[in-house]
């Protein structure tokens, strides 16, 4: 089995966890000198099959063999699989914002020489890492300062610090956009081309399509099979069919919009940095939404999306915000989240984790969290009735958990995604802002969340979708606007939106700023 | 409020989902960190009753760790409030001190009525956690900071008001609710070997028998009413049986006494008040959604700010009653009262069950915490244990509890 040319085999490994039975009977063989991607719905055992491979899930508390290098190996934890090269970068990076690039690079590898540490020997080392993944900072410079993506690359200096044999990515650019993305594919092609092999777990199936040598696919806890890419003629579609075990026709659920009169309008809407003095973040932007329309809102990270949502939404981000808000025709003013939610906004946070849930409380409690009100009497909470209505979106919404007692930290990001709609839903709002909808879920679940927002489209209400992928505007958006340097620099209709319109729209803006 | 959600429900995916297997409506789910507190409590005074050859359950002994314990206990419901919220309260014993002393001056150097004495120490602890909620919620300064300029603030207060000299003693009525007993109103009843006991606090633990028997059962029929499934009957029949032995155990014994403690009427009344108003009010709902995510509470409309004002004005009013009592107790309000009671009832409530990042807690638990500390101070020097001991045992308990919970924590990590 293990060939020459094998740098990894992983041989029936079956991991279970009370209850559930994580991984079964999984194979995995990794090239040496490939890139090797895994796909597979979120809950399929890609991150348990990885944390296996590292040690985070150490020797013993699974069935089954890892072969690295010709060598079998049992590692009790990430320092002993690390020190045969083998290096995880998750996707929750683990930097300490408040040290330096140098420093980070070295942490736990100290460069020392009689109990202290050299600077220049560390500063020199580092500045050499970055210039071989591409990242043009001072060493010096604190992690703080840095935007994600060129955080990920000091990752993958640091990776590369520990001479790395195996570099396993998990959703790497879930967090960046295009143009980082496409810096970073490249860093790993350099990567591969210097003999250092990687594993990338990816949601984006046109990224596996690019970079991925072979793939292999998961679907619940099992190896599905190994493709590669070239010779097995591998398309999008296919990969897809493999992780749902099914065929999906379309991505996107048929939809007939019936839109009708206008229910939110925003004019000449101007909003500045609370952080940093005088920056305008939006500026005089001016939108509408009217019942029964799925209305998209493009544009690059940074661009102002989150903000726009956000200061519309009871002045949840920004200062000295002006401008008007119209609802039905109204004009209304927010300067409450409460005041939002008593005019029918919602907003659905891009950040479910940070900002959305409450991951220690169970499902129930999330559901009801914003629209409390409605299950009390006199300020005293019908905890039965919390409970059925609960129940009743956990079947409506498909929420795949034991119970609405269940704890919403330990769901899937899909069915987190849905308790969150949920809590919104239950506010029964009339305008619905869903910032980036469908991020780090997988492609089953998205197919889930965009027959909700049809469905809530369907029953008269107005939704405002923010996302940074194109497709699933275009594919989900009866209009779609396009932001730039918090500039509305666009408004296109369905039938004449194409992903390199939309995408000049989404950079014009910045010729026209400077 | 009949039906709230379907209509929306209904927007929503039209095709329920099939049921899953292991899709039972409700999983009992056994939760170690929240029951084995009970349990420690249990064992702990098991272990004692037996080191001091049953003096532990002694009638009067019962008595006295209530009575003892009770403004520690009144601080840790406020305490686990703060703490489920994510604030922590280091001022509660300096203002229970300086409560303790406004009341003495109000009473015996003024000469004001009891009752509005009383009323307007509640008031003073109210300003005090008002002042304190405004730099915590409205200011930004984190509660460590605040309260720990607090602890000395209220203390230098206290000082000023009582001018290093002990005000006592006081009226009659409040020593009566401090340290009193309720009077035999219907006298004595015969219990065979166990002598005689006080009708009246025996009628009184049976009406509390009867009450939960009939809370509970309620609960069980409304549940079963919204189709969500209950503990079978034996089980719930079991747990009813076991309190209500506890509870009835309890009660003899103090009727055998001197009777019912008018704290632990007290108690009774703020433990039931805060258990429902956590559980069940708005507010109470509100203080784990602001613990448990900050973010995701002011994103979902709760006045965050608000919320944390009002709990610290809560605590204050909490340690105003502390301190009432505690001065009572003493029958005189000195300088030096309350004194690290703050530490008391943060362990209290760490070792009740609330979590250092909040979010999690109950006021039961926070009661049950501090009775393992009254307890372990109450037994160890039963045995004659000196002190250096019990702090000793204190301090392995508090770390023990809270490591015991990291370790439930981390063990739930690990199985995702």
């Amino acid at each position: 089995m293990t060939g020459a040319d094998t740098i990894l085999h992983m041989q029936g490994i079956t991991k279970t966890f009370p209850g559930v039975k994580a991984l079964q009977d999984v194979n995995l063989d990794v090239r040496r000198g490939e890139i090797h991607a895994i796909c597979g719905e979120n809950g399929a055992g890609k991150s348990t099959l990885m944390k296996v491979l590292s040690g985070v899930y150490p020797h013993g508390s699974y069935d089954g063999e890892i072969i690295f290098d010709g060598e079998p190996c049992r590692f009790s934890g990430i320092r002993d699989s690390e020190s045969r090269g083998i290096v995880i970068i998750h996707q929750e990076l683990a930097l300490a914002p408040n040290l330096s690039i140098a420093e980070n690079i070295f942490l736990g590898n100290e460069q020392a020489s009689r109990g202290l540490i050299d600077w220049n020997k560390t500063n020199a080392a580092a500045a050499e890492l970055l210039r071989r993944v591409g990242l043009r900072e001072n060493p010096t410079t604190q992690v703080l300062d840095l935007g994600v993506g060129k955080q990920q690359l000091v990752e993958i200096a640091k990776a590369v610090s520990k001479r790395v044999r195996l570099l396993i990515l998990d959703e790497p650019t879930a967090a960046l956009n295009d143009e980082d993305s496409e810096h970073l594919l490249d860093l790993l092609r350099g990567l591969r081309d210097e003999g250092i092999t990687c594993v990338i777990i990816s949601h984006k199936l046109n990224e596996v399509m690019a970079i991925a040598d072979r793939v292999t696919i998961l679907r619940d806890g099992r190896t599905i099979s190994t493709l590669s890419i070239v010779e097995d003629e591998v398309t999008e579609d296919r990969i897809i069919s493999g992780m749902v075990g099914r065929d999906l026709d379309h991505r996107f659920p048929p939809h007939e919009p019936q839109i009708g009169e206008e229910v939110l309008r925003i004019e000449d809407w101007t909003v500045h940095s609370p952080t940093q003095h005088g920056r305008v973040v939006v500026q005089g932007a001016n939108l509408s939404v009217r019942r029964g329309e799925i209305v998209g809102l493009a544009g690059l990270m940074g661009a102002g999306r989150t903000e726009l949502a956000m200061s519309v939404f009871g002045r949840s981000y920004g200062t000295d915000i002006s401008g008007r808000v119209f609802k039905d025709g109204q004009e209304i003013h927010l300067r409450s989240v409460r005041e939002a939610i008593d005019h029918g906004i919602a907003y659905a946070t891009e950040d479910r984790k940070r900002y959305g849930l409450n991951l220690i409380e169970d499902i129930k409690r999330n559901v009801s969290a914003a629209g409390l009100r409605k299950l009390a009497k006199g300020g005293w909470v019908d905890d039965n009735e919390e409970f059925k209505v609960a129940d009743e979106y956990r079947q409506s919404m498909n929420i795949k958990a034991p119970s609405v007692a269940s704890i919403t930290g330990k769901l899937s990001g899909g069915n987190q995604q849905k308790v969150v709609l949920s809590k919104w839903i239950f506010t029964d709002p009339d305008v619905l802002i869903l910032d980036e909808p469908t991020r780090g879920i997988d492609v089953g679940a998205k197919y889930e969340i965009y027959t909700i927002i049809n469905r809530l489209a369907d029953a008269g209400k107005g939704v405002l979708v923010i996302s940074s992928e194109l497709p699933e505007l275009l594919g989900l958006c009866d209009r779609i606007y396009t932001l730039s340097e918090g500039r509305i620099t666009g408004e296109v209709s369905r039938a004449d939106a194409t992903q390199e319109g939309l995408m000049t729209l989404m950079t014009i803006g910045q010729e026209v700023a400077r | 409020m009949t039906s709230v959600a379907p209509t929306n429900a209904d927007l929503a995916l039209g095709t329920p989902s099939a049921s899953q297997p292991g899709d039972s409506p409700r999983r009992f789910n056994f939760n170690l960190r929240q029951s084995g507190i009970y349990i420690a409590f249990a064992l702990i005074v098991a272990l004692f009753t037996v080191l001091t050859g049953g003096d532990m359950l002694a009638p009067q002994n019962i008595s006295n760790i209530v009575v003892q314990n009770s403004y520690i206990l009144i601080l840790a419901i406020g305490m686990i409030m703060v703490i489920i919220a994510g604030h922590i309260d280091l001022s509660v014993g300096s203002v229970v001190a300086a409560s303790g002393a406004f009341a003495a001056v109000m009473m015996v150097d003024w000469g004001l009525p009891w009752p509005l004495a009383l009323l307007i120490t509640l008031i003073f602890g109210g300003l005090i956690g008002a002042w304190q909620g405004y730099w915590i919620a409205y200011f930004g300064i984190p509660a460590f900071i605040v309260t720990l300029a607090g602890m000395l603030l209220f203390r230098a207060v206290t000082l000023l008001i009582l001018g290093n000299r002990g005000i006592g003693p006081f009226p009659d009525e409040v020593r009566t609710l401090a340290n009193g007993f309720t009077d035999g109103y219907l006298g004595n009843i015969g219990l065979g070997a166990l002598g005689g006991a006080d009708l009246f606090s025996i009628l009184v633990g049976l009406v509390a028998v009867g009450a939960i028997v009939l809370t509970q059962w309620r609960t069980r029929k409304a549940r079963q009413n919204y189709l969500q499934a209950v503990e079978p009957l034996s089980l719930f029949i079991a747990k009813i049986a076991i309190a209500a032995v506890i509870l009835m155990f309890v009660i003899v014994q103090l009727a055998r006494f001197r009777n019912l403690p008018w704290v632990l009427v007290l108690l009774a009344a703020l433990v039931i008040g805060y258990s429902v108003l956590t559980n069940r009010a708005v507010f109470g709902r509100q203080i784990y959604a602001v613990g448990g995510n900050l973010q995701a509470a002011t994103l979902s409309g709760v006045k965050v700010k608000s919320v944390v004002f009002w709990l610290f004005v809560n605590m204050g009013v909490l340690a105003a009653v502390a301190g009432i009592i505690f001065a009572g107790r003493l029958n005189q309000a000195n300088p030096t009262a309350g004194n690290a009671f703050e530490l008391d009832a943060i362990a209290a409530a760490f070792i009740g069950g609330a979590a250092v990042q909040g979010g999690v807690g109950k006021v039961v638990g926070a009661i049950t915490g501090g009775l393992i500390m009254g307890v372990i101070n109450n037994g160890m020097s039963l045995i004659g244990a000196p002190s250096e001991q019990v702090m000793l045992v204190k301090g392995a308990v508090l770390l023990a509890a809270v490591a015991f919970d990291v370790w439930t924590k981390r063990r739930a990590g690990a199985s995702r």
